[in-house]
Parts: C-alpha cells; sequence; structure tokens
C-alpha cells in the first residue's frame, strides 16, 4: 500500500489576518505557520493509522511551495511518513497546484491520495477533486470514516443533513475531514527521525495559471453589537423583525 | 450562455441551487446572454418552474443513477453538456456536492474555477471575481483568465429573486460512463432540517452546562422553525450530535439569523459562522469575544434569557 498524503502550509487558526504593498500581499508579520489543519490532523493521521496496522505501507507527503514550507513538511515528518516531496513553485491558482500534485502521483503509482477538505487560508476545497480528475481517478469528498476491504475502500461520507457510505476500488482520491483520525502531537523520537527522512525538491512542470489574485480586503468593521436588556425580549423580537428584517 | 447547475434531493430542488440560478441570471443579464440550467438525475420537482429564477431553458439529463454523486461519473456528463451546449459560464452552489463537482469539471473543460464567490463579478474589464478567503476573514478579487469560467457561489451570499420566465425543459441524453463508485448506506437525521440549507439556525455552547439542559434552546428553535448547531466542546463531549457541530473544524453555516447561547465566539468557531447575516449573541459574561462580532446582544442568563424569547415570539403572532 503507497499513499500520498497532500500538505499545506496555512496561518494559524487564530492568526489576524492583515495585508500589505497595496492590498496584494498577506502581511506575514506576526504569523504563525502551521500545517493545514485538514491535511494533519485528518488525512495525514488517517495514513498513519493505517501505516501502524500494516507496516508494510509507504506514506509519502507532498507540497507544493517554496523553501518556506520545508519547516512544515518537517513538522508534517516528525508525526509519521517515509518521504517527502516539494514541488518547487509558490501559486494560489488550485489548478497549478493540483497538476504539481497529479504530476507526482503519477509517478508514484499511490493506491490513495489524501488531501484535507479544503485549506483554511484560500478555502477553496479543490485540489483533491482537481487531482482525481486530471488522473481519471474516482474521488471521495468530506470522508469522515475509512476503512479498507482488500482492494476496496469502504468510505462514509458527509451528505446534506446526515452520511452516506460508499465502496470504492483503489485507486482512489479522498478528501478527509473531521472523524477520520484524532488528532495527535509528534513526539521526540519522531522529531529526531525527521530530521534524516529524505525531503525532496523538484521542479515544477509546465502549466498556465487559470486564476490570479489581484487584490485582497477586509471586510467592513462590524456596526457594533447593539445590547438589549435580559427582560426585554419583546424589544429584541421587534429588531430582529423589523430592522435586520431576517424573521 | 450562462449554464446553471441545479442540484436535487429528498424530491426537491435545493434551495442553495435556487440561488445559484438567480445568480446566473443576474450575471447572463449582465454579459447580454441567456441563462440556462442543467438537471441531472430524476426529480418529481416541476423544472420549468426554474423559468420563476431566471432561467430560459432547463437541460435534464433524466437518468436515476445520477441521482447519487459519483464525482468521475457526473462531472464527465455535465462537462459534456456544457460543451455541447457552447455555455461560457457554468455557475454551481458552493454547498457539498458543488464543492465536489465543480474543480473536476473546470479540469475537464480547462476552466478557471472560483469557488466560495460572494457577489456578481466584476465584468466590464476582465472578469474577475470576488471571494471569501481566510475562513471569511477576509475577501480576494479573482481574475479568471481562461475562455470558459466556473464560479461556485458561497450560500446565502445572493438569495433567491424572483423572475417571471417560464423555462422550457429540453431533455439531454448521453452515454452515461459506468459507476466509479457504489453507494450502500445512506443514514440521515429524519425529520431535521440540514444545517447548511437553514436560513435560521440556534447554536448553542459550554455555557448551557449539559445536554439534559437543551429543550430550552430546542424550544426556541421550534418556535422560529429553526435549524440547531452546537460549538466543538459540546459536540466532542457527546452532549449534541457531531453533525450539528459548527465551526472551523466542522461545518460553516452562513444563515440569514446565527443565535448563540452560551458560546464565548473563540475564533475557531467564529470562523464557521461569520458569514451569517444576523448574529445574536446570549450570554452572561459580558466580556465574551463572541459579542464583537455581533449585530445584537443579551447580557443576562440563559436559563431566563432564552425561554423569555421564545415566549416574546410566541406574544408577537
Amino acid at each position: 500500500m503507497k499513499i500520498l498524503v497532500c500538505i499545506s502550509k496555512t496561518p494559524d487558526t487564530t492568526a489576524k489576518i492583515a495585508f500589505t504593498e497595496g492590498n496584494t500581499k498577506l502581511d506575514e508579520n506576526g504569523i504563525q505557520w502551521i500545517i493545514n489543519p485538514y491535511d494533519e490532523w485528518y488525512s495525514l493521521v488517517r495514513a498513519i493509522e493505517h501505516k501502524e496496522k500494516d507496516p508494510t505501507t509507504i506514506i509519502h507527503l507532498v507540497t507544493v511551495g517554496g523553501a518556506d514550507v520545508e519547516p512544515i513538511i518537517r513538522k508534517a515528518l516528525a508525526l509519521g511518513g517515509d518521504e517527502a516531496i516539494r514541488v518547487n513553485l509558490q501559486s494560489n491558482d488550485s489548478f497549478t497546484v493540483a497538476s504539481q500534485i497529479a504530476a507526482v502521483a503519477k509517478n508514484g503509482a499511490y493506491d490513495l491520495i489524501f488531501t484535507g477538505k479544503e485549506t483554511i487560508d484560500y478555502n477553496s476545497a479543490s485540489i483533491g477533486s482537481m487531482v482525481a480528475a486530471i488522473l481519471d481517478l474516482p474521488y471521495i469528498s468530506l470522508a469522515n470514516h475509512f476503512t479498507l476491504n482488500g482492494n476496496d475502500a469502504i468510505i462514509k461520507r458527509e451528505i446534506e443533513g446526515g452520511e452516506e457510505t460508499n465502496e470504492v476500488s483503489l485507486p482512489v482520491v479522498v478528501s478527509c475531514q473531521k472523524g477520520m483520525a484524532e488528532q495527535r502531537i509528534p513526539n521526540m523520537r519522531g522529531i529526531m527521525a525527521a530530521r534524516t527522512k529524505p525531503l525532496h525538491v523538484q521542479e515544477p512542470i509546465a502549466c498556465d495559471e487559470t486564476t490570479q489574485v489581484m487584490q485582497y480586503e477586509l471586510p467592513p468593521a462590524k456596526q457594533g453589537v447593539k445590547l438589549v436588556a435580559p427582560d426585554n425580549m419583546d424589544e429584541l423580537v421587534r429588531l430582529l423583525k423589523e430592522e435586520a428584517k431576517v424573521i | 450562455m450562462v449554464l446553471v447547475y441545479i442540484d436535487h434531493e429528498d424530491q426537491q430542488l435545493k434551495s442553495s441551487s435556487l440561488e445559484a440560478m438567480s445568480y446566473g441570471a443576474a450575471l447572463a443579464k449582465q454579459l447580454g446572454v441567456t441563462a440556462e440550467a442543467l438537471v441531472l438525475g430524476t426529480t418529481p420537482a416541476t423544472l420549468s418552474d426554474l423559468g420563476k429564477q431566471g432561467a430560459s431553458k432547463v437541460h435534464h439529463v433524466a437518468v436515476d443513477t445520477l441521482n447519487h454523486l459519483d464525482v468521475k461519473v457526473n462531472s464527465t456528463v455535465i462537462a459534456e453538456a456544457a460543451t455541447q451546449l457552447n455555455a461560457t459560464v457554468l455557475i454551481f452552489a458552493h454547498n457539498i456536492n458543488g464543492k465536489a463537482l465543480a474543480p473536476a469539471v473546470a479540469v475537464k473543460l480547462k476552466a478557471g474555477l472560483v469557488t466560495g464567490a460572494s457577489s456578481l463579478p466584476k465584468t466590464e474589464n476582465g472578469f474577475i471575481v470576488t471571494k471569501t478567503v481566510f475562513s471569511g476573514k477576509a475577501f480576494a478579487s479573482v481574475k479568471i483568465a481562461t475562455p470558459i469560467k466556473i464560479i461556485a457561489i458561497n450560500q446565502n451570499c445572493y438569495g433567491i429573486h424572483a423572475a417571471d420566465n417560464v423555462a422550457e425543459v429540453i431533455p439531454m441524453s448521453f452515454n452515461i460512463p459506468s459507476p466509479s463508485v457504489k453507494m450502500t448506506l445512506v443514514e440521515k437525521v429524519k425529520g431535521e432540517l440540514p444545517l447548511t440549507e437553514a436560513s435560521l439556525v440556534v447554536s448553542g455552547g459550554r455555557g448551557l452546562k449539559g445536554p439534559e439542559n437543551w429543550g430550552i434552546l430546542l424550544d426556541l428553535a421550534k418556535e422560529l422553525g429553526a435549524a440547531t448547531a452546537c460549538s466543538r466542546p459540546v459536540s466532542d463531549s457527546d452532549w449534541r450530535p457531531h453533525h450539528e457541530h459548527v465551526g472551523q473544524t466542522g461545518i460553516q453555516i452562513a444563515p440569514n439569523l446565527y443565535i448563540a447561547i452560551g458560546i464565548s465566539g473563540a475564533i475557531q468557531h467564529l470562523a464557521g459562522v461569520n458569514r451569517s447575516k444576523t448574529i445574536v449573541v446570549i450570554n452572561k459574561d459580558p466580556e465574551a469575544p463572541f459579542f464583537k462580532a455581533a449585530d445584537y446582544g443579551v447580557v443576562g442568563d440563559a436559563f431566563e434569557v432564552v425561554p423569555a424569547l421564545t415566549a416574546a415570539l410566541k406574544n408577537s403572532k
């Protein structure tokens, strides 16, 4: 079993977001960088759980980014995984990133490709579906439970108001979310081992960007909360009806 | 032509798809072209009614195996239909199925894709779409450079608008590829409104102290006709089912009204609800960070305030 886990670097969930250079770039001052939580907690850890059950499993990590991603990919290797591949390209275009991952996946002949359900920076939720389409593989989104039965994966995925179980033959691309695995933290042995695990850097394949971020903006500041006395709920109902017009 | 992918479930068209249709019709008007709809699978819903949201034609691939989401198969059918119909812009709702399908269709059509769009594109000079980024903490304007463009719109960002077209329903047929996945089980919560489709949501946090106290919240939700949600600690403690968890790691929602009861408003929770139109926070701690993100606030004991609000709603009818 060979698993490819896609890893992205994102600002910490609690990061204060601001922009520089005429609102065209994220202001990186004071930002703590983390592994995208969905990539780490659900997709990478689920792959590691599989390897713990079946030690013949090989886990490769792939990331698309500049050299600044390396601390994040080392942290991911400290959790688990055998080696990592960094495609040396910085892009905000989902199709460009997916094309790089698909090229890596094609070379490695993986049985399983895991992504997080989305990244918490661009929230595009597109990479898994695009990689599957480029490779012409089946795709299961928003998976919250995963087991293997021979060459078939049995995957539960979220649907509106419930969940659905699907059976699919490998290889398959899966986007992972809460429920897939339990969050864990790297131990000292893992951190030491990660230092010597192979991290291959490869140059990107040629690909035209299909989209381009022109500018960022922050949402308008909230007007400020209007407080209603706890013994005057008639007033709150009136405000919701007449001012906010939501009920 | 602007082609809108229309999703259906439980024998009706999804409200997020009707919203996508309204958005597609407005964009078509802006571009001086027609807005048409594409429906896959079978449904008893009256498809010509999509005219009420501005569709001039509804293209219908009435094959019941397409009712189930098989991304590989359904995206192939959508891409072929778009090619046959010469669609230049495709619109999806950024809902569960739209998130899975739109990127695959984009690859097949070599189309630039923006998901999570929050308003109509600017088309005077290029084609620029605004989308939410950083989990609702900011917006990005994204230029699509390809001849075919695909937009997946955030739920409840545009609204459903009435038009007075009657759409012509036109059957389409394809050789449907063989399925790539087999659905073996569907488990649905019966009789509850799915959170992502709800326009009113009442949500509870640790401030309610235990699952036995949820009655006051359920009464309020029932009075409003609202769906119920909860914060992460509540679902982690199994006070409420996991599918009710809204926040960064749970479900992200954007209802017209979000009432947060006994939720402090950690940044991870806000990331799941900050696109709500109106936020009401009920909390006994005046320092709770949620008040900063709220439109209306009540500083008080939830066990008194919530039943009083339910009673006030009853009286106002």
